[in-house]
């Protein structure tokens, strides 16, 4: 078979398993500037099932594309460290505020551009847990889906894929060019590469080597660039993106008021018990 | 024109349960808007369906029997909704939180570029007031979800987009029938107006379903037991807590080895860890064997009649005294005050 070219849709997200004690304002509201920015763990299940594809077909490329601000260049690296071939960062101004409809809007153009063959993510990302981008792109793309993969491999040209469902499993069998969405019950994703870490190290975005005096580390370093594509790059239409591109707009927030450990005694007696039931119904932690 | 759309799911031929409480939810949200509540059913051999629809309040049931449609499939699934949505322009349609639902929702609300809101564990209707365009939009769904790994909630609106879409998970809207004799109208789908022979391009070469398991991990609320509760029978208070707040039943070791409950259900260390949102701990001690599987749970509810038990330390709530009483009292005063 010939080489796959594949991307592999990663998001870089707030840590949200672990808000801690330090991660709570005094307000009883989440700090999330404190929160560790990491890499969507299913997209790193999804770009293992990428690497495994690459290695297996010779002339195979992975590449890491992700949507965010400047800062999501992170992700990149750690893809690279890990084995990916390159990776491209969506960022602009205009892509802020986008929701999922808008979001897979601009996902979909830069996908064009590079005209995979496969595109794999994560199933959920772990700030919205919607589900929602992967298979929204595919409709965009007029391209069919596979979600909730958890071991693909190809039989002939078709894709042949395990979906873990609520009560089974299902295996289906799709042709090229595809979307699936992996979800955290595929294996893992393999660790960094030292010999990867070495020569990634440096790659940077421009905006980052215009921020952090470009001479001096083009001069003493390897430097691998990161592509960097804003709305023109992919022939974005501004109208489509953004908080007005989104047709679903947050009206309200209430934020969950975490209490730090120190127990309310309470007897069991009705009023103590009807009190209690209000608590909980007024923080939405039931109802 | 402009009413309410249920895509109802089914298992093996029968509408599973999260789409029967959308039924339910939709007849009161459609009784709000004064518009009539529509089911969309698709499958194959499924003559007759509708009698189990009507009886939630269904004014219309939109029947697509076709032996494509035998098993869900992403592409002719979303052809068929997406055909008629456009077809009948429901100004609101909401489906399941299933496997199913979630990898159709966002694929039909990518075609009709409708904005989708994932998991709502509240639907109701409400004004939105726009102060920059002095616009007030009347009678619009408001979403309700956790976002944020369950750190904040968030109300979401559509103004502008239709159908105003959103899935629910099973177990958060109560499933109730209106009235046995409700008689709505069946309307056939014509499958081949909609199905194009690309839709076809996936094929499924193999299921296999199990008998549904329990997953505790997975529950925002769980009502634990212990050793405590003394027997098996008095579990059942606990499975009956559960099913008012949506949650699952979970047990510590002590309890599981005593046989008052599954091993599937066991908590800690040489069970399963467990995040939700509530943990209830009834009759528990709190040996560290237990605690290490809860212990990153949101809020913990301690009931007990030891003041001395460790459970109560790392608990944001104990309740001093009788579980027997204690549980039966939750449930009333939950019953009466939630919405």
């Amino acid at each position: 078979m010939k080489g796959i070219k594949i991307v592999v849709l990663a998001k870089q997200v707030p840590d949200t398993r672990n808000v801690g004690p330090d991660a709570m304002k005094a307000d009883g509201t989440v700090n999330r500037s404190v929160l560790p920015a990491i890499f969507n763990p299913e997209d790193l299940n999804a770009l293992e099932q990428a690497l495994r594809i690459r290695d297996q077909y010779e002339g195979s490329t992975v590449t890491v594309l992700t949507m965010g601000p400047g800062r999501a260049a992170e992700i990149i690296r750690e893809g690279l460290y890990r084995g990916a071939d390159d990776g491209v960062l969506l960022t602009d101004r205009a892509f802020a505020g986008s929701d999922t409809l808008a979001t897979s809007y601009a996902l979909t153009l830069a996908i064009r551009r590079l005209e995979p063959d496969l595109v794999l993510g994560g199933r959920q990302a772990i700030d919205g847990d919607t589900a929602q981008v992967g298979p929204q792109i595919a409709e965009k793309l007029g391209w069919p889906q596979v979600t909730y993969a958890e071991e693909m491999h190809f039989e002939n040209d078709r894709l042949v894929v395990r979906r873990r469902l609520e009560r089974g499993v299902e295996t289906v069998s799709a042709p090229l060019p595809l979307v699936v969405t992996v979800n955290g019950t595929a294996p893992a994703c393999r660790y960094r590469n030292a010999r990867l870490v070495m020569k990634y190290k440096y790659a940077r975005t421009d905006t980052e080597l215009q921020a952090e005096n470009a001479d001096y580390i083009a001069g003493s370093r390897p430097l691998v660039r990161i592509t960097e594509w804003g709305t023109e790059a992919v022939g974005a239409d501004t109208e489509q993106l953004g908080l007005s591109g989104s047709p679903t707009k947050v009206k309200e927030i209430d934020n969950v008021i975490l209490q730090s450990k120190e127990a309310k005694q309470l007897t069991a007696s009705d009023r103590d018990i009807e009190a209690l039931v209000r608590e909980l119904l007024e923080s939405h932690t039931i109802g | 024109m402009n009413n309410l759309f249920v895509f109802c799911e089914l298992d093996e031929g029968k509408p599973v349960d999260v789409s029967l409480e959308l039924l339910t939810k939709g007849r009161s949200l459609a009784n709000t808007l004064g518009c009539n509540l529509e089911a969309v059913v698709l499958g194959s051999g499924i003559e007759g369906i509708e009698k189990e629809l009507f009886p939630y309040g269904t004014d219309v049931v939109h029947l697509a029997d076709d032996p494509v449609l035998e098993h869900y499939r992403t592409m002719p699934y979303t052809s068929v909704i997406t055909g008629l949505l456009r077809q009948e322009q429901p100004q609101i349609a909401l489906m399941g939180a299933t496997t199913t639902g979630r990898d159709l929702g966002p694929r039909v609300s990518s075609a009709l570029h409708s904005g989708l809101t994932a998991d709502c564990t509240g639907l109701e209707i409400g004004d939105h007031y726009v102060k920059k365009t002095d616009t007030t939009y009347k009678n619009l769904l408001y979403q309700i979800r956790p976002a944020f790994g369950g750190n904040i909630i968030a109300t979401i609106i559509n103004p502008d987009h239709r159908p105003q879409m959103a899935t629910v998970r099973e177990g958060v809207m109560k499933k109730e029938i209106v009235n046995r004799n409700y008689r709505g109208e069946l309307k056939k789908i014509n499958v081949s107006d909609f199905i194009k022979p690309e839709d076809l391009a996936v094929e499924i070469i193999e299921r296999h379903m199990e008998a549904r398991r329990v997953d505790i991990k997975s529950a925002q609320i769980i009502v634990s037991g212990g050793y405590g509760m003394g027997s098996r029978e008095n579990f059942n208070m606990l499975y009956e807590l559960a099913a008012v707040l949506g949650g699952e039943v979970a047990a510590s070791r002590a309890a599981v080895d005593a046989g008052f409950a599954g091993h599937e259900r066991q908590v800690g260390q040489t069970g399963v860890t467990v995040r939700p949102k509530l943990y209830i701990a009834c009759g528990i001690s709190g040996q560290i064997q237990h605690t290490a599987g809860m212990s990153q749970s949101g809020k913990i509810i301690a009931i007990n009649n030891d003041a001395m038990a460790p459970i109560n330390s790392m608990a944001d709530y104990v309740i001093n005294g009788d579980v027997a009483e204690i549980i039966p009292k939750l449930i009333k005063h939950y019953k009466a005050n939630a919405r």
